[in-house]
């Protein structure tokens, strides 16, 4: 039975090993009901790992974890039953029609039929496939097959709704659709917890964000707290010759040079005083300068900032 | 809020997920006909090529004074096994497509019977192979075979087809499940496609060499091809027919087993 209802997901001490690859080691969190909460992690960081225990795909090797109320291990039909999923990879029937592929859903979870139809029609309409609801799968486009397995994992009205990196792979218009369709589901009061690569979603959809990084939780706030933590993104200069990056990066010493592609780094503030300051230095020191840009905070500024290192470190 | 309720929602329903499931599967058969078609295609192209190309020598051989009609007789039940076994093919096509794909993983996170996925397919492969054998025998009889079973005996072939149905779908699910890419899921059913060549399927085991003679009577398609040639000819004897059963039970329960056991050990990381 659920202990807490305003608790959606508790994690304690989750570990999980493959062989050799201790891909969680000792993952804590605890998810409020109603919230939209994100985890943020590069490639190999865990993320996946995380949503497979919490969707009863995978046993944990060691720790507790509750979702809904419920225990993954000893209740799992119980966690399915109040959950949604949605992966990396469309789980669509590509032979069946978008409205059979949504009706094979209600058939599994045992719903009623008018219950069904009625929730149907309304999935059809509000994720804009019921034009396209009777033309098989196969002929859909990427953004509309992701919009159907999504409307898949609402059938059973599930309470907490998983997204596995939502728009990795979808250009910027689907992906700005996606994230209408995220903050709507969000209204509609439905847990959500979803994975992604990129800051700038976590910041525009989650009130809660976490990150993650060699199987460990590293960070654990709100949107604004991270960035606090982050800065506001950095200054990226592209030097005309390897001898102008070596006395850029003499004159910066905090900074951090790409050789190869003859750029520097320059962490802190990017407002206008700070990089009149940094191009005066440069300027004063002799130092001929290319393009500049100025870059918003990526995942790597994340890094930068919460472990010191400038790359995000490949999974040990 | 969600107006799910987890308490009556989570109990899986074996039946009628597996229903669910069965209908998936005959959908994608209807969508997708070729796989039945070919399967019976298939079967006639071999009873033709068996009958009017190699049948004239190959009935002088069988009795003295044989001739190609006797030798129609005699392949018939061969050929019903032969629409049997593409089925299978088709069969573990499908299981290793549905393995290959993210659905499974969907399947996984909902609280329904675990079996209804693969049962779903060899249902509808039981379906299907009893379907492929009865139109290759109408064939036969087209061509001028004439099956003598009386009425019992058609209704142990019925049931002796259906036992046949479920022991062949069973194992294409474990070929399928046993397959690690899909363009080699329809490798495996072939054994199933040369065990009745080595059998009494097409030739006499009597005429084999020794060695293979022997391996040919006791390997588990010359019973069974005995009996649904008995069964056809209203001659079945019942020691035969008892050992076919055997096989066939055991061969269900070895693809089933075997099955789940793929199952459970494949479905977990993708």
């Amino acid at each position: 039975m659920p202990t807490d209802t305003r608790t959606a997901i508790r994690i304690e001490g989750l570990r999980k090993s493959f062989r050799d690859n201790h891909a969680l080691r000792g993952v804590d969190l605890d998810i409020p009901a109603g919230i939209v909460f994100a985890l943020l992690g590069a490639n190999g960081a865990g993320k996946t790992t995380t949503i497979n225990v919490l969707t009863t795909l995978l046993a944990p090797d060691a720790g507790t974890v509750r979702v809904a109320g419920f225990d993954v291990v000893t209740q799992a039909n119980e966690v399915r039953a109040s959950i949604g999923v949605t992966g990396q990879f469309a789980a669509v029937d590509g032979l069946l029609t978008g409205e059979e592929n949504l009706r094979l859903m209600a058939r599994l979870a045992h719903l009623e039929r008018t219950t069904a139809e009625a929730r149907i029609a309304r999935l059809l309409d509000q994720f804009d496939l019921a034009e396209a609801a009777r033309k098989p799968t196969s002929t859909y486009s990427g953004g509309m097959r992701r919009r159907l397995d999504l409307a898949m994992s609402l059938v059973l009205d599930p309470a907490i709704v998983f997204l596995d990196e939502p728009t990795t792979g979808v250009d910027p218009r689907g992906r700005a659709v996606m994230w209408d369709i995220v903050r709507g589901l969000a209204d509609q009061g439905i847990t959500i917890f979803l994975t992604t690569q990129y800051l700038e979603e976590a910041d525009q959809l989650a009130s809660r964000v976490a990150v993650i990084e060699g199987g460990t939780i590293i960070a654990d706030g709100t949107p604004a707290e991270l960035k606090r933590r982050v800065g506001t993104g950095h200054l990226l200069l592209d030097l005309p010759t390897p001898g102008a990056l070596a006395a850029a990066s003499a004159v910066l010493p905090g900074a951090t040079a790409d050789s190869a592609a003859l750029t520097l780094r320059v962490g802190g503030e990017t407002d206008a005083n700070t990089v009149r300051d940094t191009l005066v230095r440069l300027n004063d020191a002799g130092v001929p300068i290319g393009n500049l840009r100025i870059v918003t905070p990526d995942l790597d500024d994340v890094f930068f900032a919460l472990t010191g290192t400038a790359k995000t470190k490949e999974n040990q | 809020m969600s107006t799910a309720t987890p308490a009556t929602l989570a109990r899986p329903r074996p039946v009628s997920d597996t229903l669910t499931m069965f209908r998936r599967s005959l959908l994608h058969n209807l969508r997708n006909p070729t796989g039945p078609i070919m399967a019976i295609v298939g079967g006639i192209v071999i009873l033709l090529l068996f009958v009017y190309v190699f049948g004239g020598t190959l009935g002088a051989g069988l009795v003295a004074g044989g001739t190609r009609s006797d030798y129609l007789a005699y392949i018939t039940p061969s050929i019903m096994l032969m629409g049997g076994v593409g089925i299978m093919q088709m069969i573990s096509v499908w299981v290793s497509m549905d393995m290959s794909e993210g659905i499974i993983a969907r399947f996984r996170t909902m609280a329904i019977a675990r079996s209804s996925v693969l049962a779903g397919h060899a249902y509808s492969g039981i379906v299907l192979v009893i379907i492929a054998a009865f139109p290759l025998l109408g064939f036969a009889v087209l061509l001028g075979y004439r099956p003598h079973a009386d009425g019992p005996q058609w209704l142990g072939l019925v049931g002796f087809i259906l036992l046949l149905a479920i022991a062949l779908s069973w194992l294409a699910v474990a070929f399928g499940l046993a397959s690690r890419r899909v363009e080699n899921a329809s490798n495996l059913p072939l054994v199933v496609l040369i065990l009745p060549m080595v059998s009494s399927g097409f030739v006499p085991v009597a005429s084999f060499p020794a060695g293979l003679r022997e391996f040919a009577q006791y390997q588990p398609f010359t019973p069974i091809i005995n009996t649904l040639r008995g069964l056809l000819a209203g001659q079945a004897t019942a020691s035969t027919a008892w050992s076919a059963i055997g096989w066939l039970l055991g061969i269900a329960v070895v693809g089933y087993a075997w099955s789940l056991w793929l199952y459970r050990r494949r479905a977990t990381v993708r």
